[in-house]
């Protein structure tokens, strides 16, 4: 996809223009031939086509109806387009509102009406195809061409998820009947292009289709022909074992015999990858009894015990396998009423074996080697029954189940000469899965998981995706049980407040920056300074919350929201990984990822929303060059951008100082800072937290606000030593009973957290190391210079040490002394290796020093 | 100080409150046997067992970076199993996993972990601080319970620490000190060397407590314990002491005796340089000598060896009876003896260029020291002597 994206392309009318509007200039055409440098391939793509459009994500381009072709007056190609949703682009709290699993494969008619219509015709890729399906309906299996196929079964108009109206249906139906009308006209450089339309049809008739509980649903469904290539290779073969199965994994109830049956486009362009003629056909005929089938599908909870429904499974080879089985499943359904399966169950088998031999008359080469296989399959029935079991069990299943065997069928086709698997023995108990070796890899190892979380893409979750977790505490957290327990609580800097206070104004700006630039869909940055613990991240944080508030609302154009920490990264590049993986969730490496970047934000794409960026911690993004600063905020800067950028940092001249010119006049001239907060605005934050929780006295709240704003005004700071204090007023109450933290608590609890520990250390501190202290002192007073060298302090030490009256020590001895002072940091030393030689200096005032060794 | 420990850690476990706390003391003074001690008691309360308290334990010792650090925080909280036989990937990958870990829990429901990093100091040197910031930030916000104790002898841990790590930091700090006077260090010494009541051979245990008793209020062991004391406070020096003096216990010698801890604390105490000393020749003695008249002479200023070999050139002719006047090669080769033995060393690394007889060296021994080993060097020369004790070098 990557390299096709890569290689140019040219874009030119197909045919005549079809109108012309004199007015604007414009000129309409009905179809567009691209050319493909790279490839020498050309296709042409005509109205009502679906498409692939360029979007953001390399690997993810939207898709799209083609509604209108003109050109303009400015001879630039235009394109109108009716947009299709993929569940990636849906946001991740809506996607619940689907209660059902979403493959890949799926997409979703879009309603939203915000979104640009009008596209460049140059940023359409190619064609693919987009098949109306109902809501019930399971998704057709394809293992070819998966890039190119996608199915839609609902609407999406921003807020909620609507089957699709019967209209829209037809209509898209329509739109794909006509493309397999039309006969390609690629210079098939690459036979693969060629269609080779497996026509079939389904009736369906939803009966209650809204019922999400009890779907009854009679589907007719007929096989008329299966065009599959002559290259009977097992290509082929596979080919046309995908078709068959394909529409029997479709929910199929009936199959209905050949004379009523209706083509049915079916959406795979099978790519024939090695044959190159694909004329011919392979009629299906399916068992010619009809079978009426009401399928009861219980989606929710539908009881565990299910009777057994034996069915045949008659796979002509692996790789239907997994089709039928979930085919099967669904088939059988309606036996649940039955009791007595065994006879009904011989039946099948031997339809089934009609099926098979029929619709390989074809290729009859193939099918004595195929039928002797398709009895074993018999063997197979259990596990089928297994799969029937857990489908019955939840619906959810079946979807994850068929999500996996996306994913195995194009590895199934490769052991596509393995004895069938030898079937494990069928488990009762439904929870527990004990799948055949043939699903062993579907992604459902824990049954739990995987309803919960679907796999965004096809393929089996990866260890990458493998989600980290604290394994859960067996006993519930304690809840607070004093006044005092839930003060602290609410104290605690991790406890969020309702809102913030003292910080309305500052709110009040972002929030209007920011809105002011979503409303005008432009870009631009702002620049946020202040000490730590003022609460810029938090006040950020509170305006984005408002402002996802107001876009679900609708009061707001909705818009991403990515922040990104400097202090959380391990190397400021690492800064382009994690923003690439927030907007598209695509993992790469750094260069990669800048690459990736500047190329989504400065083309212009169609249905971009604004991304609101938070750079926690920026000065950590500083680099020698700056590289990345700087594309941080050339950005916004760029006109399709779409980018606000929000950065947070400590020092409020952070641009003027490191930054180079270019940078900082990038990042503009909006700036905040968040001044420390004064007593007042701390008392304020205290008493909110503290709100209808008598615990403190006014006195004390206020000793505490006065002491931090005189020292830094943070607000972390303030709270820690109010629990601090109610830690203390909690293990004085254990003797008396005061209810409040009082004024004593707190002035204890300030204590603790500013007193000096080097006087207490000093007085702590042995005799020897005090007397050399002392020398250090005499030696620093005879030098004048605030540095000396232990031997010098060793003479004063033993000169100190006969004063006293006491053994001097020795050499090693005091060089142990300095060393564990050194430890310590009372005494700044050199490297030890110096011996004698090594130079000594207080890390303390020598003031403290005589202060500390005077009490004694 | 326990129980402040204990009462956090309860609390961080039972009402899944996140906090962090820095443990101060200098070497020695139990900072870690607090620690674990609290965590056994902690253990002993049926309600934290239960929560599964766990406690990746780093050391800035092992743990020198950053990566690996991150590497052993999630091996110690087995989360390896996770992440599966998947090749751990980036230092980059590694952190947005474990932060991403640990996001994912909540207050209520995640099990409290208890982060301790010992030598606290060696953390601060990381490159930006990113581990301890990103562990402060979680202990700040409603993620995971999360304590984070760190260990560290340095009383300037906080100015140490970055104004936003700083900021992050509750300011819980424990201090511990030897605040204990000579009494209780008494005390401990009895204890240490009391043996246990379940002891197999009871009258020996007995005996040996009677002797231990009276060793503690013996005059002779009380000096040397004070002088201990004085040097000091660090019970692991006193351990070293009694270790030594308990290994001269034997069968025949079965009870501790005064002497032995005099012995013990002479050992101790002994002068490594001094002892180096001991085991020199005469010849080496002498350019020492040399060296020291030197250094007293021109005031400490470095010497090369032609300084020192004129000055024992000048010894020879003058004084000396006994000493054979060697070769300047010999000189030379004891000269370089003393080299490696590190009592002189170079001012700057010799390079090819210099010549070894100019090379600037500088003397690691004090003049005390010299006159001391002297004293008790065998057969030392009367004339060595003299020069040496001799103020003026060429009289």
């Amino acid at each position: 996809m990557n390299t096709r994206q890569q290689s140019k392309r040219t874009y030119s009318w197909y045919g005549k223009p079809l109108s012309s509007d004199r007015k604007l200039r414009t000129s309409q055409y009905k179809g567009i031939l691209i050319t493909s440098e790279s490839t020498k391939t050309e296709t042409c793509i005509q109205l009502g086509d679906f498409v692939l459009v360029e979007g953001m994500n390399a690997d993810q381009p939207y898709v799209a109806q083609l509604m209108d072709l003109y050109e303009d007056g400015a001879q630039h190609k235009h394109a109108v387009v009716q947009w299709f949703c993929r569940l990636e682009e849906i946001p991740q709290n809506k996607r619940k509102l689907l209660k059902r699993e979403i493959s890949a494969q799926e997409v979703f008619f879009d309603q939203i009406l915000g979104y640009d219509t009008d596209i460049a015709a140059e940023t359409i890729i190619k064609s693919i195809m987009v098949l109306p399906l109902h809501l019930g309906e399971e998704l057709p299996i394809i293992t070819l061409n998966k890039e190119q196929t996608f199915y839609v079964k609902q609407s999406w108009d921003g807020k909620c998820f609507k089957a699709l109206s019967p209209d829209t249906f037809s209509k898209l139906k329509e739109a794909n009947k006509k493309r397999g009308v039309i006969t390609n006209s690629s210079k098939a450089f690459i036979p693969s292009d060629i269609l080779t339309p497996v026509k079939k049809e389904t009736e369906s008739v939803l009966r209650s289709a809204t019922k999400p509980k009890n779907v009854d649903m009679e589907i007719e469904s007929k096989h008329s022909a299966s065009k599959s290539s002559l290259a009977k290779e097992r290509h082929s073969q596979r080919v046309a074992n995908n078709d068959i199965k394909t529409p029997t994994a479709r929910k199929k109830l009936e199959l209905n015999s050949p004379g009523r049956s209706k083509g049915r486009l079916l959406g795979c362009e099978v790519l024939g990858l090695l044959d190159d003629d694909c004329d011919a056909i392979a009629p299906l005929v399916p068992s010619a009894t009809k079978r009426k089938v009401k399928f009861t599908s219980d989606i929710l909870g539908s009881p565990p015990k299910i009777p057994h429904s034996n069915d045949k499974s008659k796979s002509t080879s692996e790789t239907a396998e997994h089709h039928l089985r979930f085919s099967d499943t669904i088939r059988l359904t309606p036996y649940t009423k039955v009791k007595d399966f065994s006879e009904k169950d011989k039946n099948l088998c031997e339809k089934g074996d009609i099926l098979s031999s029929v619709g390989y008359q074809e290729p009859s080469s193939q099918s004595p080697v195929l039928t002797p296989r398709s009895r074993r399959t018999c063997a197979q029935k259990t596990s089928a029954l297994i799969a029937e079991q857990i489908s019955m069990l939840d619906q959810e299943d079946i979807l994850s189940g068929s999500d996996s065997s996306y994913s195995l069928s194009s590895e199934e086709e490769e052991d596509d000469d393995e004895v069938p698997r030898t079937p494990e023995k069928k488990t009762k108990s439904s929870r527990i899965f004990s799948t055949p070796k043939s699903s062993r890899k579907s992604a459902v190892h824990t049954p739990a998981k995987t309803l919960k979380k679907t796999p965004s893409q096809g393929t089996p979750r990866t260890p990458r995706n493998a989600t980290p977790e604290i394994p859960r505490r067996i006993q519930a957290a304690q809840e607070p049980a004093s006044v005092l327990e839930e003060a602290r609580l609410r104290l605690h800097v991790s406890a969020i407040p309702e809102s913030l206070p003292c910080r309305e104004e500052e709110f009040q700006d972002i929030y209007n920056f920011v809105e002011s630039k979503l409303i005008d869909g432009t870009g631009g940055c702002m620049y946020i300074s202040g000490v730590p613990g003022t609460g810029k991240t938090a006040t950020v944080h509170e305006v984005i919350r408002c402002l996802q508030q107001a876009a679900e609302n609708d009061e707001l154009p909705p818009f991403q929201f990515v922040e990104i920490n400097g202090m959380k990264l391990t190397d400021p590049h690492q800064a382009y990984v994690q923003i690439l993986e927030f907007l598209t969730g695509q993992k790469v490496t750094a260069t990669h990822a800048a690459v990736l970047l500047a190329k989504l934000f400065s083309t212009p794409g169609p249905k971009r929303k604004t991304t609101v960026l938070i750079v926690d911690e920026l000065d950590l993004l500083w680099t020698r060059k700056q590289n990345v600063m700087y594309n941080l905020f050339d950005w916004p800067t760029q006109k399709h951008s779409k980018l606000i950028i929000l950065a947070i940092a400590n020092t409020m001249d952070l641009p003027e100082r490191i930054m180079m010119n270019r940078v900082a006049s990038r990042l503009g001239l909006t700036r905040m800072s968040f001044q420390p907060y004064t007593y007042k605005q701390l008392q304020q934050i205290i008493s909110s937290r503290l709100k209808g929780v008598k615990a403190f006295e006014e006195d004390a709240v206020q000793l505490v606000s006065r002491k931090v704003a005189a020292l830094s005004g943070d607000a972390r700071r303030c709270l820690d030593i109010c629990r601090r204090a109610t830690e203390i007023c909690e293990l004085a109450r254990q003797k008396r009973t005061p209810e409040i933290v009082r004024m004593a608590h707190v002035t204890e609890a300030i204590d603790e957290m500013f007193s000096s520990p080097y006087v207490n250390a000093i007085r702590n501190a042995s005799l020897h190391e005090q007397i050399f202290l002392k020398a250090i002192l005499a030696e620093f007073r005879r030098a004048g210079v605030e540095e000396a060298t232990v031997q010098q302090i060793y003479q004063h030490h033993v000169a100190l040490c006969r004063m006293e009256g006491l053994q001097s020590p020795t050499v090693s001895e005091v060089m142990a002394i300095c060393s564990r002072l050194g430890a310590c940091r009372l005494l700044l030393v050199e490297a030890s290796n110096k011996y004698l030689h090594m130079r000594v200096r207080l890390n303390l005032g020598q003031d403290d020093v005589m202060y500390a060794l005077r009490e004694e | 100080q326990h129980s402040h420990l204990l009462e956090l850690l309860k609390r961080t476990t039972v009402h899944g409150e996140s906090n962090s706390a820095l443990i101060i003391g200098p070497r020695g003074s139990g900072k870690t046997t607090l620690l674990n001690h609290v965590l056994k008691d902690l253990r002993e309360m049926n309600q934290v067992r239960e929560n599964l308290l766990e406690n990746p334990f780093l050391s800035g010792l092992l743990q020198t970076n950053d990566k690996v650090a991150l590497k052993e925080i999630t091996r110690q909280l087995q989360l390896e199993n996770v992440v599966g036989d998947k090749v751990f990937g980036s230092f980059a990958e590694n952190l947005a996993f474990l932060l991403e870990a640990l996001r994912r829990g909540n207050r209520t429901s995640s099990c409290p972990i208890l982060f301790v990093l010992d030598e606290f100091d060696l953390f601060v040197h990381h490159k930006n601080q990113t581990l301890l910031y990103n562990l402060f930030d979680i202990s700040q916000s409603a993620q995971t319970p999360v304590t984070v104790i760190g260990l560290t002898c340095r009383q300037d841990i906080l100015e140490l620490l970055e104004k936003r790590v700083k900021s992050r930091f509750s300011h819980r700090q424990i201090y511990l000190m030897n605040s204990f006077d000579f009494k209780q260090y008494i005390k401990i010494f009895k204890k240490q060397l009391s043996l246990p009541a379940e002891f197999p051979d009871e009258s020996f245990a007995q005996k040996w407590n009677n002797n231990v008793q009276h060793l503690s209020e013996d005059k002779a062991v009380q000096d040397v314990l004070q002088n201990l004391f004085h040097h000091t406070k660090d019970l692991r020096s006193l351990h070293f002491l009694l270790m030594l003096a308990v290994s001269a216990v034997t069968v025949h010698h079965p009870l501790l005796t005064a002497a032995d801890l005099q012995e013990a604390s002479r050992q101790r105490s002994s002068d490594s340089k001094a002892n180096i000393v001991h085991g020199l020749s005469v010849l080496e003695i002498c350019l020492i000598i040399a060296m020291k008249h030197l250094n007293e002479v021109y005031d400490g200023e470095p010497f090369n060896f032609q300084m020192v070999y004129n000055e024992f050139q000048k010894f020879i002719q003058r004084k000396a009876h006994s000493m054979y006047n060697f070769e300047k090669p010999v000189v030379m080769k004891a000269f370089e003896h003393l080299l490696q033995l590190e009592l002189v060393q170079p001012l700057e690394r010799p390079s090819a260029r210099a010549q070894r007889e100019f090379l600037l060296l500088r003397l690691l021994l004090d003049s005390r020291q010299i006159m001391d080993a002297l004293q008790v060097y065998p057969n030392c020369p009367t004339d060595v002597k003299q020069w040496a004790a001799s103020s003026l070098s060429w009289l």
